[in-house]
């Protein structure tokens, strides 16, 4: 057991856990956080995907004692219906996800991209947010949506 | 809870039936047994128009009964929940707002949003007013959950009906307040007026808001998909429609896209423990030796086992992932029972047959094959598939000695419900099932052995838990797709004319367990725990209405590869045996028109019978651009080869065509669906934006199982535990264009979108790869490694 300071979506946090344990557990389970869900558990799939200093990272394989001193964001840091994230507004706008479970990894998986390349072509697009799942077949909307936040954020 | 879930507040008032009410004299039961007389006397034939029904309640009310006599019988108290009352479908809040309760569930594709329209035209209030409340089991009614795309095929007709006879009732009630004949009343939005005297009204909200009618509505009797009640009004006819038809948005988009609200996963009961299943990695296996001492170092976590029904639980959800994995466990299987991987489908082939069915036998199919010019022959393969939900499945299960609660993700939560009691064997009314939003099901995913299994830990500990699967649980232990074998026969006469058309599938049957887990012996637990399999023995047929003179349609089912709770056991998967029969039925048909040397689009409108089929086809063709260019050989050179093919099906009442442009990499044998062209018409279109994104999902999904999704296995074991052992489509795999054309028939009831997309996608696949390559790929999937040797084996 070891205790991690970190902040989530700009508050002080503190975990007491076995060190290996990954930080996705700790933000679900020790801090009752929702966003990041459980995919995969093994780095596949996106759905637990969160920020760590501006980088979309897998939670479910990142140790909670890696991101020690760091600031993690979640879906609900990123933006909310009073202060959305570009993002948000066009996945709302293209009313993009179905049943929801996978939205945030494709959510915070573009955000972070965009902000480094607002001007990506639909290739470079493609090409970030590979190995994203979506199981209902969302994925025309998504790429809709990414277009319009391209538009919004210009 | 510490966790607020976008249910409704208003939990329902339990009753006992009231016994001592009496109305004008009657008893209740007198009451009900005269509307019941009166409406059964009426309703053969046709509904009853609305002046007969006055009458009729006049003169019920002259001879005591009470059918029209509304005003006397609302109540302050909610009547318990039955199919049979009117306030177990509708209410009017104290502001004039409406609830409905429809005891089916949306997964994401608006069904709640098109049941609202429904309801609000009925009713004559506007749709911001209207809130649906689904598929929790004290609240809703059985409506069969998420069924076979009949959300709004089925299930908006018991709200339809009883919206309609809530607003008789209102009118009725206006009529006697305001001392005006109904003939007299206009309603807009909840406001009854004067016709003419606009000042002279009074609102929902006055007349019953906060209170219940206390009315009845004759019921089918019947519960699940054909659950249906009918009041004493006529819904309205399409022609009278205002908000049905609108594209309005969906209810769930932004908390999902915010994150304000949780799904399944998100459920956290005070005191839980988290628990995972721990199931054989050798098929077949039963846990011989169990060392519990293995995980003692982990706080808190413990073994939980009943018979062959094994889990761990521990107090932090990371302990018991790392038990699970850690707990040293000796699996004994007495055989491997599956075939080798590759020999998968000459095992379908040389099973015995356990059952045939010809469900459409015309003419003498043997007799004009014997005589035919040519025979063109023809099989077809199809993997097992996986469900493979985004999240494995997890459900919570608060067993009490009085009380049981779970919260639920299946698609079918009032038959989870029965599955919970049968299961701990309790009466039902001590089980409530909370339904909550879950990673998208299309069909018996993991969810309904995840909420049982959450039930027995719950039970065995005595305490709240939280189940949830591996990314494992959700892949190689959901319910799967049944595996086939198609063959098809047609013979063609010496004018080119096909003369007989023979189809017979071959495969595992399509549910070894049923598509709910109301029985525990459909469940992987009831299984383990000793209940022997029920296992059902079905599959079906092509659904089009080609008309050849001797046509025979049938299925052959073989045995199960383990009888009990087996990896491979089958359940209904989106759109269930629709891709594989469409896969080969549709590609023989191409394969047909080639032969006879005839347009593929011009084939199937020549063959093809029903109107609707006909204009569905049509349209797909000519919005896509379809010119008909024959058999002649083209131009095959260059690294990216490009093709077009058209399928056509129905499924049950909707019909569907899609035109498929791909492009096939010679070199990495990849398929990419560039562009397809829909044509959809499943009759009165109640939500044009919310359809064309089902048929979107639908499609894209079917996509990723055409050419990517497939169960890898080897005879002791499934071998498909994640997203790279079960790839499925990615973004790169993405269509540049789904062009969609919603056919719209006001006239005809309206019937599913959420699955008859799926089936033709497959072989409109298959033959744009014909077309593209010149040769047929009859084995799905069509993935790059499959491709690949096929285009170099030629």
């Amino acid at each position: 057991m070891a205790l991690t300071p970190f902040q989530v979506d700009g508050k002080p946090v503190q975990i007491d856990s076995d060190p290996q344990m990954p930080l996705l557990y700790a933000l679900r389970d020790d801090l009752k956080l929702n966003n990041p869900k459980f995919g995969c558990g093994l780095a596949q799939c996106g759905a637990c995907t969160v920020h760590i200093d501006g980088q979309a990272v897998r939670s479910c394989v990142m140790p909670v004692s890696a991101v020690k001193g760091k600031k993690v964001t979640t879906l609900a840091g990123l933006g909310t219906p009073e202060k959305p994230h570009p993002i948000q507004v066009a996945f709302l706008e293209e009313q993009v996800p179905q049943c929801g479970h996978c939205i945030n990894g494709w959510v915070m998986t573009s955000a972070a991209f965009l902000k480094k390349n607002p001007k990506a072509t639909d290739a470079e697009i493609k090409t970030a947010l590979d190995g994203l799942k979506c199981r209902c077949g969302t994925h025309v909307s998504i790429l809709r949506a990414i277009k319009r936040a391209q538009t919004l954020m210009a | 809870m510490t966790h607020q879930l976008n249910q409704d507040s208003a939990r329902p008032t339990q009753l006992q039936e009231d016994k001592t009410e009496v109305v004008s004299g009657t008893s209740r039961r007198d009451f009900l047994s005269a509307a019941g007389a009166l409406v059964v006397s009426v309703a053969s034939g046709s509904l009853p128009t609305e002046a007969f029904a006055q009458a009729a309640g006049r003169a019920a009310a002259a001879t005591g009964g009470a059918v029209g006599t509304t005003l006397a019988t609302i109540s302050a108290i909610k009547p318990a929940l039955n199919a049979e009352e009117l306030d177990s479908w509708v209410a009017i809040q104290a502001d004039g707002s409406v609830v409905a309760y429809y005891g089916k569930v949306d997964l994401g594709q608006g069904l709640d949003v098109a049941i609202g329209q429904i309801v609000a035209e009925e009713l004559d209030v506007s749709y911001r007013k209207v809130k649906i409340v689904m598929g929790n089991s004290a609240t809703s009614l059985n409506q069969g959950g998420a069924s076979s795309a009949l959300g709004i095929q089925g299930g908006a007709k018991p709200l339809r009906n009883a919206s309609a006879e809530a607003r008789r009732i209102l009118l009725n009630l206006a009529s006697e307040k305001l001392n005006v004949p109904v003939a007299n009343l206009s309603i807009f939005d909840g406001v009854i007026s004067v016709k003419g005297n606009d000042a002279q009204k009074v609102s929902y909200a006055e007349l019953i808001g906060g209170k219940y009618f206390n009315s009845k509505v004759e019921w089918n009797k019947r519960i699940g998909n054909p659950l249906d009640v009918k009041g004493v009004a006529k819904p309205k006819s399409q022609s009278e429609y205002k908000v049905v038809g609108l594209s309005l948005p969906r209810n769930d988009v932004a908390w999902k896209v915010y994150g304000t609200e949780g799904n399944i996963a998100d459920v956290r009961v005070p005191g839980m423990l988290h628990a995972r299943v721990i199931r054989t990695p050798v098929a077949g296996g039963l846990a011989e030796k169990v060392d519990e001492s293995s995980i003692k170092h982990i706080k808190g976590a413990r073994v939980v086992r009943e018979k062959n029904f094994l889990a761990v639980v521990a107090e932090r959800e990371w302990d018991a992932v790392k038990a699970a994995k850690e707990l040293k466990v000796t699996w004994v299987a007495s055989n491997k029972p599956f075939p080798e991987f590759e020999k998968l489908h000459e095992h379908i082939r040389q099973a015995p047959t356990r059952k045939r069915s010809e469900d459409i036998k015309n003419g003498d199919v043997a007799s004009a094959l014997k005589s035919a010019v040519k025979v063109v022959e023809a099989e077809y393969l199809w993997p097992f598939q996986s469900h493979a939900s985004m999240g494995p499945a997890s459900a919570v299960a608060d067993v009490k000695a009085d009380k049981i609660t779970i919260w639920t993700g299946s698609q079918k939560p009032h038959y989870a419900r029965d599955g919970v009691a049968n299961l701990l064997k309790v009466p039902v009314e001590t089980v409530e099932a909370i339904w909550v939003q879950g990673p998208g099901s299309y069909g018996r995913n993991d969810a309904g052995d995840a909420v049982l299994d959450a039930a027995m830990i719950s039970k065995l500990v005595g305490q709240p838990v939280r189940v949830q699967g591996m990314r494992h649980d959700g892949t190689a232990w959901d319910p799967k797709a049944p595996a086939s074998v198609h063959r098809a026969r047609a013979a063609i006469d010496a004018t080119g004319k096909v003369v007989a058309y023979d189809f017979t599938t071959r495969a595992f049957s399509r549910a070894t367990i049923d598509s709910n887990e109301s029985d525990p012996r459909d469940s992987l637990v009831g299984m383990e725990l000793g209940l022997p399999p029920k296992g059902g023995i079905t599959f079906g047929t092509p659904e089009e209405s080609y008309a050849f003179d001797n046509k025979m349609l049938a299925w052959e089912v073989i045995p199960d590869l383990i009888a009990s709770a087996s990896p491979m056991r089958t359940s209904h998967m989106r759109d269930p045996v629709g891709l594989q029969i469409q896969f080969a039925s549709e590609q023989f048909i191409d394969e047909l028109a080639y032969a006879t040397g005839e347009d593929p689009v011009a084939f199937r409108v020549k063959y093809a019978k029903a109107p609707r089929d006909i204009a569905v086809l049509k349209a797909a063709a000519e919005k896509s651009g379809w010119e008909p260019r024959g058999n002649a050989k083209r131009d095959r050179r260059g690294p990216i080869l490009s093709g077009r093919g058209i399928a056509y099906a129905q499924r049950a009442g909707t019909i569907v065509a899609v035109v498929a442009e791909i492009e096939v990499n010679r070199k990495t044998g990849r398929i990419w669906g560039r562009k397809f062209t829909v044509a959809h018409d499943c009759g009165l279109i109640v939500n044009p934006q919310g359809l064309r994104y089902t048929i979107e999902g639908g499609l894209v999904q079917a996509l990723s199982r055409t050419i990517f999704e497939e169960v890898q296995f080897a005879p002791d074991k499934v071998k498909s535990v994640d997203w790279n052992s079960y790839p499925i489509l990615e973004i790169n795999d993405t269509p540049e264009e789904i062009d969609i054309v919603l056919i719209n028939r006001p006239e005809a009831p309206p019937t599913g979108a959420g699955e008859a997309t799926c089936r033709v996608v497959p072989a409109a696949i298959a033959n744009a790869f014909f077309d593209a390559t010149g040769v047929r790929m009859r084995q799905a999937p069509l993935n790059p490694a499959r491709v690949k040797s096929t285009l170099t084996s030629i």
